[in-house]
């Protein structure tokens, strides 16, 4: 007689699995790696190819020397190395980006544990340190192609210049029109500036029920009404920067942040306001990846404040 | 205490078997009857070796208050009684009956005598009936509560399992009977609403139930959304009438009873006919079974019987009793169909195959499935610590094991395994407490009583 399986129930699964979510998110960034080639040339592909090739294989490579199970199959490698390079400006040298992508991988995914254990995003916290380390290059910023702009500083950076903290340096003529921002022919990094082929993904998501829309929406909703109030241009600060790459692909990272809607909603308020503290007042000109890094570490506490109430609970 | 609407999920459906009329399977060779069928006490059997039984009569009694007579599904001579390892891992004893195949009926059947409530329940008792839906709690213990209790008789027809149609088939086929059912219930509690909630998905039974209701005084369906688990007792409350019960409290507690319709149609046939709990509607489907159909079994039916009645496919590498979400996989097919069996599942290798775990990515999506408001993937760490003082904040004793968390997982976390597992670590922790709670008090009174002789 054939042995039968005896096993507790379910006995049926939904279709998804880890793989299949991280197969949705790579899909959902094609758009912003194929606007990427179109406003930065082809450099930009051969950097996402240096930066997802060194981080599959950094994460094979430290499992192997760990003697833990290989998980590059579960894709999740892939989209920590795409993210990493549509973070970065197109001419960054292919060392610094290889740099990056160990950072992300090894430091902060692996050394906590690998895949669900890590604290922070792996490829904001590797942009940070590269932002650190290489400050120079990573700030080097090339016009877009399409872009009639004459400088290729970034439109946050105009702002700033504008606004007092090297006044003088670019006038209002320098920043791109709202279509132009939208479309992504702007000075920045080469995912980022693509405001329609990040929504594209952003909304294949959500249809795909990978992410919810409570993170994003809470994200730019306080980026939007906080700059408005703040006497800025608020059209303008909702799609200058990273703030569309940072809160539809990054700010909803699973590890990171917290699973319940209330516990979103906190943690994309919270990524907005410190967003615009650092835009406003601070000395950099962009402030969302440290705005979802410093998130990131209160992600446990308002993951634990946002507990859901068990129904027909009695507290004893 | 708001709790919006309750989460779910959406497996498929699979009702293959909606529009099979239930045919009437040969009587088997052989029945085996398991005195455990239902929660609380096992029967205690009344007949032995030798002895000659017919299709009714009596052949084990119940052996307490939370117990069910259990009556012969076949005409033929005992065997012999044996022990026997249930599905749920312990020993239990059963009744082995040898057909003569002739299914002569019992001549002491006899329409039972109903004159108020209390014959009403024992009437419900007799019959050997209890939860059908797959509980199998004994019914005449659900109805022997104080008849102004009851507000709500809600009727469980939503059958929200996968595969399964034997419900869907008691409300096509038997209409009446549950309404006449229904219409006993009316006149022996005072409550103010007979509810019967169906799943959207079911729009025939939908139509049926309207048409058969029609005219009774109170009667509603509800049409609820197709969302695994709307038959989960506690949800199918919540969702036909708003109301919460307690952790720890009974349907009862918040003025309702829920009582399955093919349990219903059995008690409204008995009060007819005198004849007791003796066969059941199965559903027989999966992957493995060829000709995937409804069919009429005594109880103590073996499994390997009805499989071959059917005609496999292959041979299955995992059968069930009941649905996927809940079922129980069974290692033998000598299996006895039992009283609350509603469906058997024969699946394939390829749908048998237990998947392989990977590491929680803290989704989320268990805890947005969780009907109930759990955290599963928080549960499994308080569980891997054995800490028994997250646990009972956890609340995992509310856990109903319906298998959501689980389903939903894109890891293929074991999280309803774990979830058994953490009850058992919560009771432990919970009897410590106690042991140690009543020491202090020993302690306490002992200090006391010296003190007073001091």
């Amino acid at each position: 007689m054939a042995n039968r399986i005896v096993s507790v129930n379910p006995h049926v699964y939904a279709p998804d699995t880890t793989t299949t979510i991280m197969r949705d998110v790579i899909i959902a960034l094609c758009p912003a790696v194929i606007a990427s080639v179109l406003f930065f040339g082809a450099r930009a592909l051969l950097v996402e190819c240096v930066c997802v090739a060194v981080a599959v294989l950094c994460e094979w490579g430290f499992e192997k020397l760990t003697h833990r199970p290989n998980t590059i199959g579960d894709l999740s490698a892939v989209v920590t190395g795409l993210l990493l390079a549509l973070n970065l400006p197109v001419t960054i040298p292919l060392w610094q980006a290889a740099f990056g992508a160990l950072v992300a991988i090894v430091m902060v995914k692996q050394l906590f544990g690998g895949i669900g254990l890590n604290f922070a995003n792996p490829a904001i916290t590797a942009r940070i340190v590269m932002l650190v380390a290489f400050g120079a290059n990573m700030t080097h910023w090339v016009p877009a192609a399409f872009s009639d702009a004459t400088s290729s500083a970034t439109p946050l950076a105009v702002i700033a210049g504008i606004n007092g903290i090297n006044a003088g340096a670019n006038t209002a003529a320098d920043l791109p029109s709202l279509l132009q921002m939208f479309l992504g022919a702007r000075g920045g990094s080469m995912g980022e500036t693509s405001c329609l082929a990040l929504l594209i993904g952003g909304i294949y998501l959500l249809c795909r029920k990978v992410i919810s829309w409570h993170t994003p929406v809470a994200f730019i909703g306080t980026v939007v009404v906080l700059t408005a109030i703040l006497g800025q241009q608020p059209l303008y600060q909702m799609m200058a920067g990273g703030l569309f790459l940072g809160a539809i692909f990054m700010a909803t990272d699973y590890t990171t942040s917290p699973p319940t809607p209330a516990g979103k909603l906190i943690f994309g308020v919270g990524c907005g306001l410190l967003t615009v503290c650092i835009r406003v007042w601070g000395n950099y000109p962009e402030g969302v990846s440290f705005s979802i890094l410093l998130m990131n570490i209160l992600n446990p506490y308002i993951s634990n404040w946002t507990r859901t109430k068990p129904f027909g609970g009695v507290t004893a | 205490m708001f709790h919006g609407k309750l989460h779910g999920v959406h497996p498929r459906h699979m009702k293959n078997t909606a529009g099979n009329k239930p045919i009437r399977m040969p009587v088997p060779p052989v029945i085996t009857v398991p005195m455990s069928m239902n929660i609380g006490a096992p029967a205690k059997p009344v007949v032995k070796p030798g002895d000659e039984v017919k299709v009714g009569q009596l052949i084990a009694e119940a052996g307490g208050f939370m117990s069910a007579p259990i009556y012969s599904g076949v005409s033929g001579k005992v065997k012999k009684l044996d022990d026997y390892l249930g599905s749920n891992g312990r020993f239990d004893t059963v009744i082995v009956i040898e057909s003569d195949g002739l299914q002569t009926e019992y001549e002491g059947i006899q329409k039972p005598v109903i004159t108020d409530q209390k014959s009403f329940v024992d009437a419900v008792r007799a019959c050997g009936v209890i939860g059908l839906g797959g509980a199998g709690f004994p019914t005449s213990v659900k109805l022997n509560v104080d008849p102004d209790r009851v507000h709500n008789i809600i009727i469980n027809g939503a059958e929200c399992e996968p595969y399964i149609t034997s419900d869907t088939r008691t409300m096509i086929d038997n209409a009446s009977r549950i309404i006449e059912g229904a219409q006993l219930l009316q006149k022996y509690y005072t409550a103010d609403r007979i509810i019967i909630g169906i799943e959207d998905n079911k729009p025939e039974c939908i139509t049926i139930m309207k048409e058969a209701g029609r005219g009774v005084p109170n009667f509603e369906v509800a049409e609820l959304p197709a969302l695994y688990p709307q038959g989960g007792e506690k949800v199918l409350i919540y969702n036909t009438t708003g109301e919460i019960v307690p952790e720890g409290k009974l349907p009862i507690d918040v003025g309702c009873i829920v009582i399955n319709c093919t349990t219903l149609a059995v008690i409204a046939k008995y009060i007819e006919t005198g004849m007791p709990l003796v066969e059941k509607v199965i559903t027989v489907d999966g992957s493995a079974v060829a000709n995937p159909q409804n069919i009429i079994v005594p109880v103590g039916t073996p499994i390997q019987d009805v499989l071959d009645f059917v005609g496999l496919k292959c041979e299955p590498r995992k059968v069930l009793y009941g649905g996927p979400m809940m079922g129980i996989s069974v290692p033998s097919l000598d299996s006895p169909i039992l009283k609350n069996t509603n469906a058997i599942l024969a699946f394939d290798e390829k749908d048998a195959a237990d998947p392989t775990p990977t590491a929680c990515i803290r989704c989320g999506r268990c805890v947005n499935h969780c009907p109930f408001h759990l955290m599963p993937a928080a549960i499994e760490q308080a569980y891997n610590e054995r800490n028994g003082a997250a646990l009972k904040k956890l609340k995992v004793n509310l856990c109903m094991e319906c298998g959501c968390c689980s389903y939903g997982c894109p890891a293929r976390r074991p999280l309803v395994q774990v979830n058994k597992l953490a009850k058992a670590v919560l009771n432990k922790y919970n009897a410590e407490l106690k042991e140690a709670e009543e020491k202090q008090k020993a302690k306490e009174q002992a200090k006391k009583e010296a003190g007073v002789n001091g």
